[in-house]
């Protein structure tokens, strides 16, 4: 398998609206892929049909060499998600949030204690493991939710906008550990609003109206866009498409 | 492919929010027993201030005498005197006495002689319990009266009859613990799986569970054995105070009750997964599981109101009602010591009812997906 993710003509239409309009990409094993796009321009709906929570209209998807559509189950297995929503459970204390991921994804008591220790050692939450979720503060939350969208050490992480909110000294912690994901082999298939980190990717796509609009290094845009950063690229990209998006909404 | 792991993970998950959740884990578990008691002393009549009337064709010594004893008592008031039985027919209509004692005409001349006589105590009590209690009371004055008489030779009886067909709301706490143990079931099943499930799915923590391998039944399931298991300590709990308390008979198999208790559960649990699953919204759950399973449960059910007496149509309404059906196994096996053989058309219907909700549920909850 050398791809860990390929669509061809991915398409998902509500009613008459089209969110997701015939794209095709493919993502390499251990890659940090930046799926970027204006709100409403299909990214969404997009991820969802990777994850295997919509069923899409016409085409096809392969994650991590399963059929999304025929082979869910399996691809579910290979898989780790982590929503634009804080995915923990507050009132259950950080062990308890890591074993029930843990055991969800099939993993055995001693392998679930093992890694507990480890990813609480990384994180440096050794001294808070038995504290609730709730009363950690945010970045913490965040980093916590991405080791657990890991514990079943998948080999590909969804990470829906997973620094929102967060301060940029957690973000650029947050990207670290992306990387360090990327290096033990996980491809990391991750949205984001802030180009910064955008930058940060080994490649991007960025999504106009349910098409892709640009996609590859972000050296390579900037020099076949001819412009400075990603952000212009971006804002240059997404604005004929205001109108749309305003249309669009649900995307 | 069958995950043991999985589901016992996502249920210990689920036991720990129930127990995290001290506020609500004790409300739930209190509430029987709040309700048992409320409502059982709320429905009883007051025996304290039985308002009595006097049934007095002929008023003579010892008349006079039984009546002012009653009305020194504590316990009673007298609201009237009058001639005739159908004279006391009004009071009754109007609700102004409890209950009426019918004197033999020349009461003090049989006693005189020594022959037997007779007093008639009519109640419109179709509570038993009170009915019991009014006629101990009763039977204490007069038994203080004939003593005070010594003439213990004459034999004064006391008949107590009762009359059903005034007041026929006003059931009786035995009528009425079936029904509020459902009222509880349908609390703690089908409101407290509503604002759970949909409590994941507003938090976006459902999206998570749903990527990943655990199937929508899985988590269905994991959901709902966890307050099946608290339904059962409250059905546990309601039998108990309404045993402890009010001295409910229990005539027939208590491993029938709590297994046809348990079935009902289990209708209340998937009508609010099919609740949680067509909302959208923690409080759009909580509202829909109140109007669609708590009122229509409390009210149509023959809890409160009985059936025979709501309009043609609304009958037919009641049919669909989960409550409805398990009240008459429950009533039935409390208060006759029905068996299987007797109830098993209607734990059939609950039978299908699960089956159809269920089904119901698992799709919605699937189909939300796409």
């Amino acid at each position: 398998m050398s791809n860990a993710i390929e669509v061809q003509e991915l398409t998902r239409k509500f009613g008459s609206f089209t969110a997701v309009n015939a794209i095709t990409f493919t993502v390499g094993s251990g890659e940090v892929f930046g799926f970027l796009g204006a709100n409403g321009a299909g990214k969404t709906t997009a991820i969802r049909m990777l994850t295997g929570l919509l069923a899409p209209t016409s085409g096809e998807a392969q994650v991590a060499g399963f059929d999304v559509f025929t082979q869910a189950e399996e691809v579910k297995r290979k898989i780790g998600y982590m929503s634009q929503r804080f995915s923990l459970y507050g009132d259950l204390t950080v062990r308890e949030n890591i074993a029930l991921y843990g055991g969800i994804y099939g993993l055995d008591d001693g392998e679930i204690r093992e890694r507990s220790e480890a990813m609480l050692g990384h994180l440096g939450l050794r001294d808070s493991g038995d504290d609730l979720v709730a009363s950690l503060p945010l970045g913490w939350k965040q980093k916590l939710a991405f080791s657990v969208a890991l514990v079943h050490q998948p080999a590909v992480v969804f990470l829906d906008e997973p620094t929102g909110g967060v301060d940029p000294v957690t973000r650029r912690q947050f990207w670290e550990m992306i990387y360090a994901a990327a290096a033990d082999g996980t491809t990391v298939f991750v949205t984001t609003h802030y180009m910064d980190e955008a930058e940060y990717c080994d490649r991007v796509s960025i999504m106009v109206d349910g098409r892709i609009g640009a996609m590859g290094t972000p050296a390579e845009l900037k020099a076949e866009f001819k412009v400075g950063t990603l952000d212009e690229l971006f804002v240059r990209l997404a604005r004929p498409a205001g109108n749309a998006t305003v249309a669009g909404g649900g995307g | 492919m069958m995950r043991p792991g999985a589901m016992r993970a996502f249920m210990v998950k689920e036991i720990r929010h129930i127990l995290r959740d001290r506020q609500t884990l004790t409300i739930l578990l209190l509430l029987p027993l709040a309700m048992v008691v409320l409502f059982g002393y709320a429905l009883r009549s007051d025996v304290k201030d039985v308002r009595i009337a006097f049934v007095d064709p002929m008023p003579d010594d010892a008349t006079g005498a039984i009546r002012n004893r009653f009305a020194g008592s504590a316990r009673f008031q007298v609201v009237d005197v009058v001639p005739t039985v159908a004279a006391v027919e009004p009071l009754f209509r109007r609700g102004a006495a409890d209950v009426a004692l019918v004197f033999e005409p020349d009461l003090a001349g049989r006693l005189s002689r020594g022959s037997p006589a007779q007093l008639l105590l009519i109640g419109d009590v179709s509570d038993p319990n009170t009915g019991t209690t009014i006629q101990a009371y009763a039977s204490a004055i007069l038994a203080d009266y004939q003593r005070d008489l010594s003439t213990a030779r004459s034999g004064m009886r006391i008949e107590m009859r009762t009359r059903m067909r005034y007041n026929p709301t006003l059931e009786s706490v035995n009528l009425f613990v079936p029904g509020l143990i459902a009222l509880v079931l349908t609390l703690v099943s089908a409101l407290m799986t509503a604002i759970s499930l949909s409590k994941e799915k507003e938090r976006g923590t459902l999206e998570v569970l749903l990527v990943s391998p655990l199937r929508p039944w899985q988590i269905i399931l994991g959901k709902v054995l966890p307050y099946l298991l608290l339904a059962f300590v409250n059905v546990v709990t309601a039998l108990l105070a309404a045993w402890a308390v009010f001295q409910v008979p229990f005539r027939g198999s208590l491993a029938l009750l709590l297994v046809a208790s348990m079935l009902y559960s289990m209708v209340s649990l998937a009508l609010g997964v099919l609740v949680a699953a067509i909302t959208t919204s923690q409080r759009a759950a909580m509202i829909g599981a109140m109007a669609g399973t708590m009122l229509p449960n409390e009210l149509l059910s023959g809890m409160i109101f009985p059936i025979a007496s709501l309009p043609d149509w609304l009958q037919w309404v009641t049919i669909v009602i989960p409550a409805r059906w398990y009240i008459v196994i429950s009533r039935g096996i409390m208060l006759k010591g029905a068996g299987i053989e007797h109830l098993w058309s209607e734990m059939l219907v609950l039978v299908a009812m699960l089956a159809g909700f269920l089904l119901l549920a698992v799709r919605s909850f699937s189909s939300r997906l796409d």
